[in-house]
């Protein structure tokens, strides 16, 4: 019946789905769900330190216990940010030139943005040993 | 869209009609301000990343490029974008608990959803306000 139910030109090219209709959606929802913790325990930390001196924050993201939720928190909301200005720009820029730069922009910028934070917190930590 | 059967064809649009009830003309369900509400947070704690990444390279760099950071977090308009990062985030992480809720087939009840859209608003302003309030209290009891 399946088979019936396929074009002459979809039995040719033989290809089907390729599997990864809901792989945005899902990604979206994985990075929400670690985002929950990491964000309470990012909320917590820039509280205590985002007015402390240079070599408290330093001396802070210097440890792993700290650092490595830091990092996590970094790439999940990297990735999330990414993945949610993606929708925007595809809601609202129509233009097909214009909507693919955004696009590309978009990741660019997230990933620049993320590799700043990690590669600062990388110093941090290297520095504090 | 295609012409009703009899239709003369399209006709050209008489000047000065709106084409269709836009934005300003429905009354703003509170549902719906909260769905604008969470796509403008996020768009907010986008550009926030930026700071965040500031803060951690200034902190990364020395005492020098962190006393810049220091300097801008600290003025009225530092605190003022810092209380916006703030609530943006209480907001998009209680409305994003929301919608993995929906996600997961509960409370789309329409009393529900409405009592949750408060819910998230009443709730992300305590938040943001308090810790923020908490946060100015550890700064204070740090001597910057």
């Amino acid at each position: 019946m399946t088979a019936r139910m396929r074009t002459p030109l979809a039995r040719v090219e033989g290809l089907g789905a390729a599997k990864a209709g809901t792989m945005h959606f899902w990604h979206q929802r994985v990075t929400a769900v670690a985002l929950v913790p990491l964000s309470i325990w990012f909320v917590a930390s820039a509280l205590a330190y985002v007015g402390a001196e240079q070599g408290a924050v330093a001396a802070y993201f210097a440890e792993p216990i700290n650092a490595v939720p830091m990092f996590l928190f970094i790439v999940a909301s990297v990735y999330h940010m990414s993945l949610g200005l993606q929708v925007i720009i595809e809601d609202y820029i129509h233009q097909e030139g214009a909507k693919i730069a955004l696009l590309m922009l978009n990741r660019f910028a997230c990933w620049a943005i993320g590799a700043a934070s990690g590669f600062a917190l990388i110093r941090m930590t290297l520095a504090g040993h | 869209m295609a012409d009703a059967p009899n239709s003369p064809g399209p006709s050209p649009r008489p000047y000065g009609r709106p084409l269709s009830p836009h934005l300003q003309i429905y009354r703003w369900p509170i549902t719906m301000a909260a769905s604008i509400t969470h796509r403008a947070t996020g768009i907010a704690l986008a550009a926030g990343s930026l700071l965040l990444a500031w803060w951690l390279v200034a902190a990364a760099t020395g005492p020098d490029a962190y006393a810049l950071f220091a300097r801008a977090a600290s003025n009225p308009l530092g605190e003022i974008v810092l209380f916006g990062f703030l609530w943006s985030l209480m907001f998009h992480l209680l409305n994003g608990i929301r919608h993995l809720a929906w996600d997961a087939g509960y409370g789309f009840h329409v009393p529900t959803a409405r009592f949750t859209a408060v819910l998230v608003y009443v709730g992300s302003l305590l938040l943001a306000a308090g810790a923020f309030a908490l946060g100015l209290m550890v700064k204070a009891g740090f001597g910057v």
